[in-house]
């Protein structure tokens, strides 16, 4: 791919992932992914460690930008994040145990019923 | 109600150590099982992934997997996006937002789905390619 080329497709994926990411509070990771894994054709592991690495700047500007309009609950904040760093650790450890394709897959049919769910039926 | 909290919080970080895009995941469990507000569940979601996703790159950057050159020409314009897209969800009320964030959750699962299925039928082919040889 021409250098001019790359860097059109990284200005142009840069918006489809930061916008996605500050409208819907997260996702942008799973855009980011496949745009430098698919489209730039990176290799899948830094395709994902870059991609954190990417979001992390917009993660920390929606953050603030949503605190400071009023969305924020400090306590459900620290339960639930609580939570979410408990499991982090966790997931991180079992990735190594278990066969991912078959969690990806269970993952991917829960998402479309949850998408479903609270587009046709909320 | 503290107890599903912590759990539903578990569930959504093992999902995200594990690379798998945790926050959206967690989004819908804090709505649809915790009755929390859409605005809320996605300000929980960024906030909560920060400290998560730090100690990772740490971790990544030690393993020489980050690539830096790809960082300033896509961080940059998804940072202004960003910020604009967090403006924008003020003038958007709860249940339309919940609504919108379901099609792009189902079309992200239809996605994953076929990935992961090709994936996994790559692997079971040469699986089965070596043992044809043996």
């Amino acid at each position: 791919m021409k250098k001019g080329t790359k860097k059109a497709f990284m200005i142009l994926g840069g918006i489809g992932v930061g916008f996605i990411n500050g409208f819907f509070g997260g996702g942008g990771g799973m855009l980011c992914v496949p745009l430098l894994n698919k489209v730039l054709g990176e290799k899948t592991k830094p395709s994902h460690a870059t991609a954190m690495l990417i979001i992390l700047p917009i993660s920390i500007a929606s953050a603030v930008t949503y605190v400071s309009s009023g969305y924020f609950d400090l306590k459900l904040t620290l339960i639930v994040g609580g939570g979410v760093i408990a499991g982090g650790i966790a997931g991180a450890l079992l990735l190594k145990k278990l066969n991912s394709s078959v969690i990806s897959i269970v993952f991917a049919l829960l998402m479309i019923a949850a998408g479903i769910k609270l587009a046709f039926f909320s | 109600m503290t107890a599903a909290y912590i759990i539903v919080g578990a569930v959504g970080g093992i999902i995200g150590g594990m690379g798998m895009g945790g926050g959206t995941l967690l989004i819908p469990l804090l709505t649809i099982f915790c009755g929390i507000e859409q605005h809320i569940a996605q300000s929980i979601n960024l906030i909560a992934f920060v400290p998560m996703s730090i100690v990772a790159i740490i971790i990544h950057c030690k393993n020489k997997l980050i690539k830096g050159e790809y960082f300033w020409w896509t961080a940059v314009p998804a940072l202004f996006l960003g910020v604009l897209a967090s403006l924008l969800i003020k003038n958007i009320n709860g249940a339309t937002l919940s609504k919108c964030f379901g099609f792009f959750l189902a079309a992200l699962g239809i996605y994953q789905f076929v990935t992961a299925v090709i994936e996994a039928k790559k692997a079971h082919d040469k699986k089965n390619g070596k043992e044809k040889k043996r």
